[in-house]
């Protein structure tokens, strides 16, 4: 780490050859939603051919920040200066003019079209012609000296996530982006992806090509790629410094406020393990009709969680859609405690099955319905929610306010439709609608603390674990493998749609998952 | 409290803009009455007039919001399930059939009687009859929906389309019956069924001229409502249509809901068209295709697909109707202009669904101080981001039904 920052010092001596990007400041930034200030009187400076990561907490103002910035969002008050220079930005396009690209958190690439379309789409000047055999052409050019390859005639639904990332970020080099501003870019990759993207960027930076702010939760990457911190707490500035000088739990401190261990985790041995969950050569598809799931056995059994890793687009994703009922399997057999189980509504209620999906405002909630109706997903059938056929709305509501208490739910009221909370909020509405159950017995979760900050994810896993003390059986598939390995019993790594590694989590092999993630 | 003000500000705005709407669709209109040369004022004083004025014109709007309020629940219950019907006309069209064809078999024994046998009827109660005709209509629409339902979940095909093509199928039965195998030879320039024994007709609600559709249609927008907002069938139909993957989750038979919504809605407008030929027409003819399921999808549109908004639009497009006729007598204006005016407020109507969430106005304000709410006491992370959000959303546009991809079955399944 040293050595990079290091070097890095070096590189912000102009390398001949290479124009550097400019410099660039923010002075006295605050941006006010209405009574509500998100951001506060922040000034920060981006030194040219640098990594500069934003650090803090969901809410903390680093996407507002960002946002002001682009243009996104016109500031209530600061300024933005370009090499020493007052600039005004009022859209991303002015943006771009001075060179600043931002990669945002989510996609922004049209899924049916190919990944030249997307590039010469993204340009500003797009012509009113588009002379394809000149841009492929440049496209292809472009891409030899790119950091890294994708194939320009695949269609973006085609790719997987971390091929996505890399193409927003290709979509800012193709602009010829100086300065690069990225939203917690690695949510969605492997950590192995991840490095791979950070690595490549660091390289850029390093030869002084492009300086880089990125927001990010994850002090590894921090710790691996950045030069200097800017941290944020609740919309104030919190500190800065330079990383080589910093410890991860000084770093924690100035995000946190105070400082925090992890908590150890207690783990209840169980005596008698029951099989809850048969998975018997289960196979499925992908959306475009191609096999995603190629034949998998799996037992989870009570008071266990079985954790599987791998990396995305492996097929985990459709087998637990088939395991949650979005999805029908091609062939094969579920069972649950030894029964057949065909995910009705019946059956889960029997078996108390309960899913904690990816993506939770896409894969377990109505949007447009209100906190406390998406709460009752579950149980708006069954007494006391329901008498007969009619619902009982009290019953529904007092439920409601119940579990917004005990799991701490940041709602304006439970009438709010769940689509107006934040992410943190609808993952806990989904996590007080699966586990609240006493009797919960099968539990399926799939990246459940995606995008969450330190506190949403020690809470979710501490929700996870209790469970499993309670010798409920759970299946965990995640993209986050410290995740894997501080909560699984057992793992297994999915690739090309088959196990290709299982053992214990005590006697686990890291260099073996990570090839078996590889595929070879 | 936040609750009480956001629910007041999201009503007004559900209130406000279908009637701004209608609004703006009256002055487009003027505007065409302008060139046409006439005083638009004096054309609508003469529509309250002769639609609203007094109790008799009252009657002759309520007579034609009978059959609308019943084929307006054929593409409002189905789009609380994300599913967009327009077979409204096919299904009405269903319903006369089933309708009448249960009726002459109750009353003749055939569909086709002999001479003699059309002085004796069969003497079954007028009750029973009327009974067999209503449910005989409502299970001829229910299936003919239905199938646009089932063929939506089982083979992906498009409902929209499928139950729009499907009420041509339906015309061209209905002129096939008639002019063919039900024809009653009596019927020379007009070619019908035979028609209904007059004791069998559906009779008028006593000491008016409306009849009793009318009720029909109030009982079934209010069970519908009820239905869709107080049931758990409702619930589920409403998860299932704003997201089909959390319904799947739940484990909603998604299947189901969607036949079952499709075949409950296919029922309302075959009992429109029970109506027709029980109450109006008394046989079954050409005359039953007169529109009232394509109004009825306008209906369902400017009330928002709610059952009970619908009743009242149902009646003022009533009136506008009923106004049809007056307006071509005083002011010598061509009879198509009433379906120009409906057709005008079907385009504002479904432009201004893209204006929900434009207005500041209805736009709840961030409390002024925080409300002291045992949550926001505790110290939390993710102070503000709710807040934050809402307002981004609030600046993003309203999904329109056509737009949203909320259908209840995205994929191909089998």
């Amino acid at each position: 780490m040293t050595e990079v920052a290091d070097a890095v010092t070096q590189a912000m001596t102009p390398i001949p050859g290479v124009v550097p990007p400019p410099d660039l400041e923010v002075v006295n930034m605050s941006k006010h939603f209405g009574t509500l200030i998100a951001l506060d009187n922040v000034s920060m400076k981006l030194k040219p051919a640098t990594f500069h990561a934003l650090l803090g907490e969901n809410g903390a103002g680093k996407s507002t920040l960002v946002k002001c910035i682009m243009g996104f969002y016109k500031p209530t008050s600061g300024q933005v200066m370009i090499d020493g220079r007052v600039c005004q930005i009022d859209s991303p396009r002015d943006a771009q003019r001075y060179g600043i690209g931002m990669v945002y958190q989510h996609f922004t690439s049209v899924p049916s079209m190919t990944v030249a379309e997307n590039l010469v789409l993204s340009r500003y000047d797009s012509p009113g012609l588009i002379n394809w055999k000149q841009e492929y052409q440049e496209l292809t050019a472009f891409m030899e000296a790119a950091p890294f390859k994708l194939p320009l005639d695949a269609t973006i639904a085609q790719l997987a996530a971390g091929q996505k990332q890399k193409l927003e970020i290709l979509k800012q080099l193709y602009l010829k982006s100086k300065i690069l501003i990225l939203d917690e870019p690695t949510s969605v990759l492997t950590p192995a992806e991840a490095d791979e993207v950070l690595g490549l960027i660091r390289q850029q930076v390093t030869d002084g090509k492009i300086s880089v702010l990125m927001i990010s939760h994850k002090f590894r990457e921090i710790m691996a790629f950045a030069d200097e911190i800017t941290v944020l707490r609740k919309g104030k500035f919190a500190g800065a410094g330079r990383v080589k000088d910093l410890t991860v739990s000084e770093m924690a401190e100035m995000m946190m406020g105070e400082k925090r261990e992890p908590q150890p985790v207690k783990k209840v041995a169980h005596r008698e393990p029951i099989p809850v969950l048969e998975i018997r050569d289960i196979h499925a598809n992908k959306d475009n009709g191609l096999e995603a799931v190629a034949g998998v056995n799996l037992t989870v059994h009570s008071g266990e969680i079985v954790g599987i890793a791998g990396i995305s687009g492996n097929g985990q994703r459709e087998l637990v859609e088939v395991l949650a009922g979005q999805r029908p399997a091609t062939a094969g057999q579920v069972l649950v405690n030894g029964e057949p189980y065909t995910m009705t509504r019946a059956e889960m209620d029997k078996h108390r099955v309960f899913v904690l999906p990816e993506e939770p405002l896409r894969n377990a909630c109505v949007p447009h319905m209100s906190v406390a109706e998406n709460l009752a997903l579950r149980t708006f059938d069954r007494p006391p929610q329901a008498k007969g056929f009619l619902l009982v709305f009290k019953a529904i509501h007092e439920m409601a306010l119940g579990l917004i208490n005990t799991f701490k739910i940041k709602t304006p009221s439970p009438e709010t439709p769940v689509g107006n909370l934040s992410g943190g909020n609808i993952q806990r509405t989904v996590l007080a609608r699966e586990l609240h159950s006493d009797h919960i017995k099968l539990l399926i979760a799939a990246n459940p603390c995606f995008g969450l900050d330190f506190a949403a994810v020690d809470y979710i896993h501490g929700q996870i674990l209790e469970a499993r003390n309670r010798g409920v059986a759970i299946l965990l598939v995640s993209e986050d493998l410290d995740e894997l390995l501080k909560l699984s019993d057992r793992i297994l790594v999915i690739s090309g749609g088959k196990f290709a590694y299982e053992s214990k989590t005590e006697e686990a092999d890291f260099a073996q998952i990570g090839q078996s993630m590889a595929g070879h | 409290m936040a609750l009480s003000r956001s629910n007041w500000r999201s009503m007004a705005e559900a209130i406000a803009i279908p009637i701004g709407a209608i609004l703006v669709a009256m002055v487009l209109f003027g505007i065409f009455c302008a060139f046409y040369g006439k005083n638009p004022f004096a054309i609508y004083a003469s529509i309250y007039k002769s639609a609203f004025s007094n109790w008799r014109a009252f009657q002759g709007s309520l007579l034609r919001a009978a059959p609308l309020m019943l084929t307006a629940l054929c593409t409002a219950l189905p789009a609380r399930l994300g599913l967009m019907i327009i077979g409204n006309e096919g299904a009405l069209v269903m319903g006369a059939l089933g309708a009448i064809t249960a009726g002459l078999l109750l009353s003749y024994g055939s569909v086709l009687p002999p001479p003699e046998q059309v002085q004796n009827l069969l003497g079954v109660p007028p009750v029973v009859v009327m009974l067999a005709m209503a449910l005989a209509g409502m299970a001829a629409g229910g299936i003919w929906i239905g199938i646009a339902g089932a063929l939506r979940h089982y083979r992906a095909v498009n409902e929209t389309i499928s139950s729009l093509l499907m009420n041509y199928i339906a015309i061209a039965l209905l002129n096939h019956l008639v002019e063919g195998p039900m024809k009653d030879p009596a019927s020379l320039n007009k070619p019908s069924t035979f028609p209904l024994p007059e004791i069998y007709k559906l009779g008028n609600i006593p000491s008016t001229r409306i009849h009793y559709g009318l009720i029909f249609g109030l009982i079934l927008c209010i069970v519908a409502y009820f239905l869709i907002q107080h049931t758990t069938f409702g619930f589920a139909a409403r998860t299932a249509g704003g997201n089909v993957k959390a319904a799947r989750v739940a484990g909603l038979p998604v299947g189901k809901l969607t036949v079952t919504i499709c075949f409950l809605a296919g029922a309302c407008a075959g009992l429109a068209g029970m109506v027709e030929v029980a109450a109006v027409q008394g046989q079954a003819n050409a005359s039953i295709v007169a529109g009232y399921g394509y109004a009825g999808i306008l209906v369902a549109f400017v009330a928002r697909y709610n059952p009970l908004a619908a009743i009242l639009v149902s009646i003022l497009l009533g009136g506008i109707v009923a106004s049809g006729g007056a307006l071509q007598r005083t002011f010598g204006m061509p009879d198509a202009t009433v379906l120009l005016f409906q057709g005008l407020v079907f385009i504002v109507v479904l432009y201004s669904e893209s204006l929900y969430g434009r207005f500041p106005i209805f736009k709840d304000k961030p409390p002024e101080p925080a409300p002291p709410n045992p949550l926001h006491s505790s110290p939390c992370i993710s102070l503000g981001v709710a807040e934050k959000q809402d307002k981004l959303k609030r600046t993003s546009k309203h999904p329109a039904p056509f737009s949203s991809p909320d259908s209840a079955t995205p994929k191909f399944e089998v």
